[in-house]
């Protein structure tokens, strides 16, 4: 009741500084897209904006939530900590969005969750795979995604079990994500085999393009295989500059390569054939969304890959979560998403009460020769 | 495999010379803007990121037209991109400079930084936020050592090395040899009394700005072609390292500029090689300190006079 209160007065209060007409137009529902729309890593804003953006525009053809359009609001993060922040508080105090669907990189979504958790706002990643995004066990943060412990586990045991390798180098971009990923990498082989130990560890800059130092490193040290935790900006110049030293050790890498922008960044796809890369099962395969991945080649152009159709997802996940809810407060959305699976494009999505989904789906997958990646038939590897 | 063998420090230091190369190529600029007017050019960085893009352009161009040789490609490409950024150079120095001559000292400083702030987004928004690719014009590479153990410098490396000799070569002979770099060395000792008999010091700072734009056009078009890719971000990171070695050498001196660059570049490749990646930065910088303790106005560096 006083919350009531309070809105209308912040309304009177608005009405009379902003003229009226503004306030009264709220025959909307207001999400926040938040991701890295501009910067490096801007094909991952891309992927996010075009899944949400097609969500939306099939939920409103469709009637919309309880006749409700709904409105989309971008807020650029840049992939930086510190402008996420100023993201969030502009989504949650300006824009008064009732979901946010973001952020991208797990360095910047785990501080912005702070700010919807505190305001009580539901916000769904549908890619920061970082534990941290729920570990802290905040009422309002879910993911679609999975979690970097599973992934860095998947990719340790492909290396143990398929490539029977053992002599790792195992790089990160010193950012949360990242180091996250390369350390659980780590872990997982340590858990197998107690007395692992990587050839090399160490810290790349984000933002530098020139690796040949580290990569002479790999060779010296001779590495069999190279694990990198980190994003296409930086994995394709060092995958690059690895094979120019004539270095063919497997290339082993995460969901932050999952963008035909890491074989631009790589300079083409000679470069980065043959990169094995762990990423949720093949979306646009899954039959649930046949016809929307077929809507984004022929009407819009666009080729649904890495997390666009995930992103398509949350967006089905928060609007049928609206729609089963009166109140459109963070922890009654996000209690309604843990109590009740929904079907998606992407099939059907159930999360535990840590805002997880209860089901992961880490394959491993391969970069081929025309710079496209597809799921890895292991029955058909040859090994040495 | 020894991590200390021989081929691997020759391979390090190969890394090194190209890099410190890269950095002093476009080190020159911010030297030769310092030692004529006395600032920083801060947008001297996205002039080495336009000049990427620049280059990129023209290659596509060549390449849907097609007919011409690798040689003559990169040539034309290295041309009319200096061409572009000679341009670019001089309307910084109309701009962003001239109209601040006779302001505080801080103000040029701070309208570089704009400038430099609107060729960043101007690129990201005219050409997008994505990573950009550019062919591999040049293949293959010079092996030294055997099957195993060799070390190797590509052909895009080898062509930065002899830009930045050339460059530098030059450049000197422009500046110690003729009228017009008389008139720059007199506008930098005494830029009134250099007014006074007759040389065009506005011209001259002109012409410095522009030479230091061409300069940033050749890093930029050669380090384009051996990265393979290149995205708007490029000039910071770049740019800081390059100021870095400017300041290192002795901002003001060229063969300084040069010098910095080159040691910076090494610093960064063995400290990355042979102790820690992670720390490269940290221990480039330390070394940065380090001179300025011991010199404070850089290797090659005059100390500054107190003008009378």
């Amino acid at each position: 009741m006083i919350k009531h209160a309070k809105a209308s007065l912040v309304a009177i209060f608005l009405t009379m500084s902003l003229g009226a007409g503004n306030i009264f137009a709220s025959d909307t529902i207001k999400i926040g897209i938040a991701g890295p729309h501009t910067g490096n890593n801007a094909a991952f804003g891309e992927q996010l904006w075009h899944g949400s953006e097609k969500a939306a525009a099939d939920i409103n053809k469709a009637g919309g939530i309880n006749g409700k359009k709904i409105e989309l609001v971008k807020g650029d993060d840049a992939c930086e900590p510190k402008q996420a922040v100023n993201v969030a508080n502009r989504l949650v105090e300006k824009d008064n969005v009732v979901a946010v669907i973001g952020h991208f990189c797990s360095s910047s979504t785990i501080p912005a969750s702070e700010i919807y958790n505190e305001a009580g706002v539901l916000m769904i990643t549908p890619a920061s795979t970082n534990p941290q995004v729920t570990d802290r066990k905040l009422r309002t943060i879910l993911r679609t995604c999975g979690r970097d412990d599973q992934q860095g586990a998947i990719a340790a045991d492909f290396l143990m079990d398929d490539l029977k390798l053992s002599k790792v180098a195992v790089l990160h971009d010193k950012d949360t994500y990242g180091k996250g990923l390369a350390d659980a990498f780590k872990a997982r082989l340590k858990e197998r085999n107690p007395k692992f130990k990587e050839v090399l560890y160490e810290g790349l800059t984000r933002g530098e393009k020139d690796f040949r130092a580290l990569v002479t490193k790999i060779k010296s040290v001779g590495a069999e295989a190279v694990y990198f935790g980190g994003l296409q900006s930086e994995a394709g110049p060092l995958v690059r500059q690895m094979r120019e030293l004539g270095i063919d050790a497997p290339f082993i890498s995460g969901d932050g390569i999952v963008s035909s922008d890491f074989v631009t960044a790589a300079g083409g796809a000679n470069a980065t054939q043959g990169v094995y890369m762990t990423f949720s099962a093949e979306a646009r395969n899954i039959s649930a969304g046949k016809k929307v991945v077929e809507e984004f080649r022929t009407a819009m152009k666009y080729e649904p890959e890495g997390y666009t159709l995930y992103s398509y997802a949350t967006m089905e996940a928060i609007a049928a979560a609206l729609k089963n809810n009166k109140k459109h407060d963070g922890k009654t959305l996000a209690t309604w998403l843990e109590n009740n699976p929904v079907d998606t494009v992407v099939g059907t999505l159930a999360w535990d009460k840590k805002g997880d989904l209860k089901k992961s789906n880490y394959v491993i997958y391969r970069w081929d020769k025309q710079g496209k990646y597809a799921e890895l038939d292991k029955k058909g590897m040859t090994q040495k | 495999m020894n991590a200390f063998d021989l081929y691997i420090i020759g391979q390090q230091l190969i890394n090194g010379l190209v890099l410190g190369a890269t950095y002093g190529l476009i080190a020159i600029g911010y030297s030769m803007v310092y030692g004529i007017i006395g600032m920083i050019n801060f947008a001297h960085g996205e002039i080495y990121m336009v000049s990427a893009y620049v280059t990129a352009l023209v290659i596509a161009l060549i390449a849907y037209f097609g007919g011409l040789p690798v040689g003559a490609a990169i040539m034309i490409a290295l041309l009319f991109t200096m061409l572009i950024t000679a341009i670019l150079g001089w309307l910084i120095e109309r701009v962003a400079y001239r109209p601040l001559k006779n302001s505080f000292r801080l103000a040029p400083l701070i309208s570089a930084i704009g400038v430099s702030l609107i060729l960043q987004n101007f690129i990201q928004l005219a050409q997008g936020a994505r990573n950009q690719a550019m062919p591999t014009l040049l293949e293959g590479v010079l092996r030294i050592g055997g099957e195993e153990q060799f070390m190797q410098i590509s052909y895009h490396q080898l062509l930065i090395l002899v830009a930045a000799l050339v460059s530098m070569l030059s450049l000197n002979t422009l500046i110690g040899k003729t009228k017009f770099g008389r008139s720059c060395r007199a506008t930098q000792q005494d830029p009134v009394m250099a007014e006074i008999l007759g040389i065009n010091t506005q011209k001259v700072i002109s012409l410095v700005f522009v030479i230091g734009a061409v300069f940033a056009a050749i890093a930029g078009t050669f380090v384009t072609m051996n990265y393979g890719s290149f995205d708007f971000y490029i000039g910071f990171v770049t740019g800081i390292k390059a100021f870095t070695a400017a300041v290192l050498g002795g901002i003001g001196s060229l063969p300084g500029a040069m010098l910095g660059g080159l040691l910076v570049g090494i610093a960064e490749s063995f400290f990355s090689g042979f102790v820690n990646t992670d720390y490269k930065d940290v221990f480039a910088f330390g070394i940065l300190v380090l001179i300025l303790i011991i010199k404070p106005s850089g290797l090659l560096g005059h100390p500054e006079v107190e003008k009378v």
